[in-house]
């Protein structure tokens, strides 16, 4: 494992000290101050803790009780999305959410509260937990739930990992009759028309997001392709998996990511579906996980790495401030290789600092270009700030601390559920900036 | 469904094998020191799908508990498919130049006590006239290097005994696996700085060893791109290989 304990992003840093937690009831270090670390599928600095040390739970891989009659599972915070669905999937279950790769561990789902395509439906990753084991650096142990510590349980959940190690976790599956996933793509021409699916699909279609193409301007500005679908149902035939296993086994000395291959991309992808609506049965891996086929696929952003700017802003302003930041972007002239639209549920989420709320959320990638990137994204902080809106920690690198405050209001009573000696390079940015 | 004693439960590697057969239903005895961290296995294949398992500890250098877990499983599950034995110490080298009773307890842990209980285990497979016997090895075993001669002979010697035995056995309908892991990222290694990319992670090893069993292979190099490693540190004439510093 080469960069072992380093972000996905690649991007603030590019070391990072680590021990791995071996057993479940082992003693957290002492005398010294860390970070619980999952699988760093983190963008951004929240899962690192540059000047110290990550604790990982890379190791705490043990499924604890999984009763196939009622879906309920527990297992230990390491075990990821994938292991899940290895083990239930062919017993008729599947994860109640799940983010856009399943390379993530359970504590990682947790302490971002995760969400996925059916947001829209059944809320955050938190909205599914029964309850975790924490563990305190000063070796306390506590149980968590919505009835036992419950303030506890809500600082937890997208609690950055800055309460305590989660050791193991207790979740609700989803009973499917089918993991394939009956989809249909459909090719629309501009921001307001994907304004309008989405509010049309929303009530029976159970996950819906939607690609854009970010160097479409004027009429067509926001165009792309929207995917809605639900579980087929259980007669139908499973597709194949179609995985492609390919690696991007070097570290390119430049970002592959340029203007050039973005063009080409994005024209390359808009187009490659000429009829306005397909429906198709897809396994799935391509569905959820398209980027998972591609092992370390976030190498070929070249060493310098790569930043992601992922935003929800309230349902009144989402249009104009989706508009704007696309106009800003393409004057920029960066574009970006993936952008993701979708429209949040009003589903409350479970945590004291998690990100998704009612609204539209956009994500962004950018090879990290330096000045020119921190510059744009100082135009698009000014875009969400104005909208009322929010950036995601779990994809951040940027973010400014006068602006957390505003996104997360919550952040001052926060403190109070900190674990003292648990700290991450995110928290010291956004809360603690020297001078 | 197939019934296997997995000796060393607790050993990284082999929880990833058995997660692999767990899926399939197999039934397992565990053997392992530590009835806490057996535990912990035990409810994880549990959940996973197993069908039955069971658990006994032994400790590696009692070799008469060796050969009482061997009977306690084949009691506990009616008759064994199959063993694999993971269990295992990488020795401080250094450590057994200065201290040559280490260096013999150690060649006891790694190799003594596995011949002992691989010779048990052939005699009732072999009666059987079906099975497999396991062992995980290393490619430390293939040279003798001065950063880790003494683990290395250990592997070594078990590998060559393996030989013997798969030659014994191949009449009846036995098959023995030598399995040779390259570098894997394991509590054993916890130490090592792991980056590079000739380090593995367990599930990778263990995926490769639940095939090699499958295709009743003879030994196995994982992952397979240590096979070519080796055979160009095999083919380095002693000459300078003397003089090299690995
Ligand atoms: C390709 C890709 C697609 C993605 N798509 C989405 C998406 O659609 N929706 C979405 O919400 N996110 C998405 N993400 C982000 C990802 O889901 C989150 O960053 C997730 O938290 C990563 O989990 P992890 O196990 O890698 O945790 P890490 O990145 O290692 O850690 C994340 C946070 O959790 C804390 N933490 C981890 N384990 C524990 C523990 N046991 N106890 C306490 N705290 C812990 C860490 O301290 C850190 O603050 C995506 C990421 C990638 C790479
Ligand atoms: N990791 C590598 O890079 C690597 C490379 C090549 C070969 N191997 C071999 O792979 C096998 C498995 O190792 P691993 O990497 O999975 O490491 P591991 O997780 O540390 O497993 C080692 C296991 O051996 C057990 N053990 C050690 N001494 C024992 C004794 N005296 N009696 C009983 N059990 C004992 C340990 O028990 P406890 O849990 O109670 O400590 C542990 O379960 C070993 O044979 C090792 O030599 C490993």
């Amino acid at each position: 494992m080469s960069d072992k304990y380093v972000s996905w992003g690649r991007y603030p840093f590019k070391n990072q000290k680590g021990v791995d937690l071996l057993w479940r009831d082992d003693q957290l270090p002492v005398n010294t101050n860390f970070l619980p670390q999952g699988n760093a599928r983190s963008y951004g600095d929240c899962c690192m803790n540059a000047d110290g040390m990550v604790v990982s739970t890379h190791n705490l891989k043990h499924f604890i009780s999984f009763d196939p009659e009622t879906g309920v599972l527990r297992c230990e915070a390491g075990v990821l999305l994938k292991d899940i669905l290895d083990v239930v999937e062919p017993q008729g279950w599947f994860v109640p959410v799940t983010p856009g790769t399943k390379f993530v561990s359970v504590g990682g789902a947790v302490a971002n509260d995760v969400h996925g395509k059916n947001h829209h439906v059944a809320g955050t990753f938190g909205c599914h937990v029964r309850s975790f084991e924490l563990l305190r650096s000063d070796g306390a142990r506590m149980v968590c739930s919505p009835s036992e510590n419950p303030e506890m349980f809500s600082a937890t959940i997208g609690g950055l990992g800055l309460t305590g190690v989660i050791v193991w976790v207790e979740i609700q599956l989803k009973k499917i009759a089918n993991s394939a996933i009956d989809l249909e793509t459909i090719k629309y021409s501009n921001l307001n028309e994907f304004f309008s699916l989405s509010a049309e699909s929303d009530a029976n279609y159970e996950y819906t997001v939607a690609w854009i193409d970010c160097l479409a301007r004027g009429e067509q500005l926001g165009r792309g392709h929207f995917m809605r679908g639900n579980h087929a149902s259980g007669n139908r035939k499973k597709p194949s998996r179609r995985s492609l296993p390919l690696t991007v086994p070097i570290d390119p000395p430049v970002s592959l990511v340029n203007a050039f291959s973005l063009k080409l991309m994005n024209a390359l992808y808009y187009n490659r579906q000429r009829t306005r609506s397909k429906q198709t049965i897809v396994h799935y891996d391509p569905f959820f996980y398209p980027l998972d086929g591609v092992k370390n696929w976030n190498r070929v952003y070249g060493p310098k790495g790569f930043l992601q700017y992922q935003f929800v802003v309230p349902a009144e302003n989402s249009a104009d401030a989706i508009r704007e930041t696309l106009d800003r972007i393409s004057a920029a002239n960066c574009g970006s290789f993936l952008a993701v639209l979708k429209v949040f549920g009003d589903k409350p989420s479970p945590g004291m600092l998690s990100f998704p709320r009612p609204g539209a959320t956009l994500a962004l990638d950018f090879p990290f270009q330096g000045e020119k990137t921190h510059a744009l994204f100082n135009q698009l902080d000014e875009i969400v700030v104005q909208a009322n809106g929010a950036i995601y920690p779990a994809k951040d690198a940027h973010m400014k601390p006068a602006h957390f405050r505003q996104y997360y209001p919550n952040a001052e009573r926060f403190k109070e559920f900190k674990d003292p000696n648990i700290t991450s390079s995110f928290w010291q940015r956004v809360m603690e900036p020297s001078a | 469904m197939k019934k296997w004693l997995i000796v060393g439960a607790t050993s990284a590697i082999a929880e990833a094998t058995v997660r692999v057969w767990a899926t399939r239903g197999y039934s397992f005895y565990l053997a392992a020191r530590d009835t806490r961290k057996l535990e912990i296995v035990r409810q994880d294949l549990q959940s996973r799908g197993a069908v039955r398992v069971e658990t006994g500890t032994f400790a590696a250098d009692q070799f008469d508990q060796l050969t009482e877990v061997f009977d306690q499983a084949k009691t506990a599950l009616d008759g064994l498919d199959g063993i694999l034995i993971a269990y295992g110490t990488l020795p401080d080298q250094l450590h057994c130049e200065q201290d040559l009773e280490l260096a013999q307890k150690e060649i006891r842990t790694n190799a003594l006590s596995v011949i002992h209980l691989c010779g048990y285990a052939a005699n009732y497979f072999e009666h059987r006239k079906t099975g497999t016997i396991a062992v995980i090895t290393s490619v430390a075993g293939d040279r003798g290097r001065k950063s880790n001669y003494v683990y290395g002979a250990a592997k070594g010697m078990v590998g060559i005994f393996l030989q013997g035995l798969r030659n014994r056995l191949s009449s009846c309908g036995v098959s023995v696996l030598t399995i040779k892991p390259g570098f894997v990222d394991t509590p054993m290694t916890h130490e090592f700085d792991k980056t590079g990319p000739l380090w593995a992670q367990p599930e990778i090893i263990g995926e490769g060893i639940a095939k090699a069993v499958d295709k009743r292979r003879n030994v196995v190099y994982l992952p397979w791109f240590w096979s070519f490693i080796m055979l160009i540190i095999k083919s380095v004439p002693e000459v300078i290989f003397k003089r090299l510093s690995l």
